[in-house]
C-alpha cells in the first residue's frame, strides 16, 4: 500500500515537473534551469547521492563529474538505478530530455567537468574515418566491448554492454567520462577527431548487413559452434539412424 | 561336468524376411510414389536455387524467428541447394531400402596364399631381372648410386638446423630502454602526465627509433603497455614500486604472464585488470598482484619518469621478462 502511494507520489511529481518544463520559455534564465535541476535532484537522486551531491555509502559524489556524465547516465536510463545490483543497466529513461538537461545543468553548476558535446562537434560523418576508427576500436575498446561491438563479460557479474544502437552523443560521453567500470579516454590520448572516427566505425558496423545469412549475434565461434554442434550434428545423427534402419 | 559343454553351433543366416513392398503390389506402388516425391522435391530445390540466383536481389532481408534478420538471396540459395542435394540422396536410399532386391547372399572368401606355381615364377623373374641389370659387373654405377643415396640423407639432417638457434636474451629484452618516450597506440603522440585524467587509461608503445616508419608485429607483441591513472593515495605499493609511478600514473606490460594475451580490460571502479583469455585478474593498486586465475606472476611494471620536455618516458627497461614463462626464466 505504501509502495503504491509512493509510486503515485513520484508519478505526480514527474508529471508536474514535466508540465513546468513544457510551459517554460526558451528564454528561461540559466539559473532557473539549474534551480529546476536541483529540485529534480533533491526528489529523485539525493537519497543515494546526498542532498548536496556529495555522495554517500552506496553512491559516488557527483561534484565535478560534469554535464556529460549526467546526460550519459540519465538519458540512457542507467540512472536512477532499478536496483542495487552489480551494474546499472541501460533501460527506458525515466526523465524527459528537458529534465535531463536541467539535472545536467545543476550538476555542472557544482564544479566544472566534461560538457555535453554539441551537434557541431559530433559531426562524425564529416570528421571521422572508418578505417582509423576501426584501428582505435580494436586497440582501445574491443577487449571489453567485443571486436564487433557486441559487448562482453567482466568480473563478478559485471559486463561491458553492447555499443550497437547507442546514440553517438552517448558513445562520446562514455569515452570522456568513463561511466561505471569503463575507464576515461582522455582527449589527449584519443583526440576528439579520433573519438568521432570510433563513432563512425561503430555506426558502420551497426549498419553492416549480414550478407552471409544469419549473423548469430556476431560473437564468433561460440554461437556458430553451438549451432553446428547441436543442429548440424543432431541432423547428421538423425540421418545416420534412418540410413541404418531396415525397411519393413 | 566337462562333458556337458558343447560347442556353440553356427546359427547360420537368419531367415529372409520379406518387406511389404515385396509381397504387396499396392505397397510397392506406394513406395515408388514416395521415391518419386523425394526426387521431385530435389528438382524443386534446384529450381528454387536457380530462381534465388536469378530473381532474388541480394539486398532484401527477411525476419526469421531465432535466426533474426536474414539475407533472402543467401537464404534461398542455401535452402535450394540443400533441398536438391538432400532429397536426391534420401530418395535414392529410400528406393534402395524399399524396392531394390534385399536378398542376403553368401560369398566365401578365397585363399590368400598364391598358388605354388605363381610364387616360383615370381622368384625366377626377380632373379633374372637382377642378373640382367648387371649391378655386380658395373661397379661405377654401383658406387655413384651409393654416393647419391648417401647424400640424399644429408638434406633432412641439415634442415634440423632450423630448430635453433636458442633464443638467447631475446625473450628478456623489449623495445623499452632508459628514456624511451611513451607514445599513443595508434597515433604515436608522446604523452604528458596532465593529458590523463584520474580514471583514464591509454594504450602505449615505445616511440619509434629515428628512421623507422613502422613497427614489426613481433615488437608490438612484447612492447605493448597499458598506462593507467589513479589517485596517488589509492596505491598500496612498496617504496621501490611507488617510485616507478608518476603522480598516480602507473604502467604495466599488457602481455599476460600466463599465456601472453593482451590484458587490457581495466575496471575503473575496482581497479582490476582482467585478461580476456583465462580471466586472470590483477590488482592495479598492488603492482598487478594476481587476485584470480591461472597467471603465476604479476604483470611486469614499467618504471616511469619525465624527460626534459615534460613527456612520460621509461625510467629503465622492464626489470623482468614480459609475457609467459619459459625454461630459461630465472624467476
Amino acid at each position: 500500500m505504501f509502495l503504491i502511494l509512493a509510486l503515485l507520489a513520484i508519478g505526480t511529481t514527474f508529471s508536474v515537473a514535466s508540465e513546468t518544463t513544457n510551459n517554460s520559455d526558451l528564454a528561461l534564465a540559466r539559473s532557473t534551469v539549474i534551480e529546476e535541476g536541483k529540485q529534480l535532484f533533491l526528489k529523485g537522486c539525493s537519497s543515494c547521492h546526498g542532498l548536496n551531491a556529495e555522495g554517500g555509502a552506496i553512491a559516488p559524489s557527483l561534484i565535478g563529474v560534469g554535464a556529460a556524465s549526467v546526460d550519459f547516465q540519465v538519458a540512457t536510463g542507467r540512472m536512477p538505478m532499478a536496483d542495487m545490483s552489480t551494474q546499472a543497466m541501460r533501460k527506458e529513461p525515466v526523465y524527459s530530455p528537458d529534465q535531463v538537461a536541467a539535472l545536467a545543468a545543476y550538476v555542472a553548476s557544482l564544479a566544472p567537468g566534461p560538457e555535453i558535446p554539441g551537434d557541431e562537434l559530433l559531426n562524425y560523418e564529416r570528421d571521422g574515418s572508418i578505417a582509423e576508427g576501426g584501428e582505435l576500436f580494436r586497440n582501445n575498446c574491443a577487449m571489453c566491448h567485443n571486436f564487433a561491438g557486441q559487448g562482453g563479460a567482466l568480473t563478478q557479474g559485471k559486463y561491458a554492454p553492447t555499443v550497437m544502437g547507442v546514440e553517438p552523443v552517448h558513445i562520446y560521453e562514455a569515452m570522456i567520462t568513463g561511466p561505471q567500470s569503463m575507464p576515461v579516454f582522455s582527449d589527449k590520448t584519443i583526440t576528439p577527431e579520433e573519438k568521432l572516427s570510433i563513432i563512425k566505425w561503430i555506426k558502420s558496423a551497426e549498419a553492416e548487413p549480414a550478407l552471409g545469412g544469419a549473423s548469430l549475434g556476431r560473437v564468433g565461434p561460440v554461437t556458430e559452434g553451438l549451432l553446428v554442434w547441436t543442429l548440424g550434428i543432431g541432423m547428421l545423427i538423425g540421418v545416420a539412424v534412418w540410413l541404418a534402419m531396415k525397411a519393413r | 561336468m566337462a562333458n556337458d559343454l558343447e560347442a556353440i553351433k553356427d546359427p547360420g543366416i537368419p531367415p529372409h524376411v520379406n518387406r511389404k513392398a515385396d509381397t504387396d503390389p499396392l505397397a510397392a506402388k506406394r513406395a515408388e510414389r514416395q521415391v518419386a516425391i523425394l526426387f521431385a522435391l530435389s528438382s524443386f530445390g534446384t529450381l528454387l536455387f536457380i530462381f534465388a540466383y536469378v530473381a532474388i536481389p541480394d539486398d532484401i532481408f527477411i525476419f526469421l524467428p531465432v535466426m533474426g534478420n536474414t539475407n533472402a538471396h543467401q537464404l534461398f540459395l542455401g535452402l535450394g541447394l540443400a533441398f536438391s542435394l538432400f532429397f536426391i540422396g534420401i530418395g535414392a536410399i529410400h528406393w534402395a531400402k524399399t524396392l531394390m532386391p534385399d536378398n542376403e547372399v553368401t560369398v566365401q572368401r578365397h585363399e590368400f596364399r598364391s598358388p605354388e606355381e605363381d610364387r616360383k615364377d615370381f622368384v625366377k623373374t626377380a632373379k633374372e631381372g637382377a642378373a640382367a641389370a648387371g649391378l655386380g659387373r658395373r661397379s661405377l654405377i654401383k658406387k655413384s648410386l651409393g654416393l647419391s643415396l648417401g647424400l640424399v640423407g644429408l638434406s633432412p639432417l641439415l634442415l634440423l638446423r632450423d630448430l635453433g638457434p636458442l633464443p638467447g636474451d631475446s625473450l628478456t629484452k623489449t623495445g623499452w630502454k632508459t628514456g624511451t618516450r611513451l607514445v599513443t597506440d595508434p597515433g604515436d603522440r608522446p604523452i604528458k602526465p596532465e593529458d590523463l585524467e584520474v580514471g583514464a587509461v591509454a594504450q602505449v608503445l615505445p616511440e619509434m627509433l629515428p628512421g623507422e616508419d613502422h613497427r614489426k608485429l613481433t615488437e608490438i607483441a612484447t612492447d605493448a603497455v597499458l598506462l593507467i591513472r589513479l589517485r596517488p593515495e589509492e596505491f598500496n605499493l612498496d617504496a621501490e614500486r611507488l617510485s616507478w609511478t608518476y603522480e598516480g600514473i602507473i604502467a604495466f606490460s599488457k602481455i599476460c604472464s600466463h599465456m601472453g594475451c593482451a590484458v587490457a580490460l581495466y575496471e575503473q571502479q575496482t581497479k582490476h585488470l582482467l585478461c580476456p583469455c583465462h580471466q586472470s585478474t590483477f590488482d592495479v593498486t598492488r603492482a598487478a598482484k594476481v587476485l584470480f586465475g591461472p597467471a603465476a606472476r604479476p604483470l611486469p611494471q614499467l618504471a616511469l619518469a619525465l624527460d626534459a620536455e615534460g613527456y612520460l618516458v621509461a625510467k629503465q627497461p622492464f626489470s623482468e621478462p614480459v609475457g609467459p614463462s619459459f625454461w630459461e626464466r630465472s624467476s
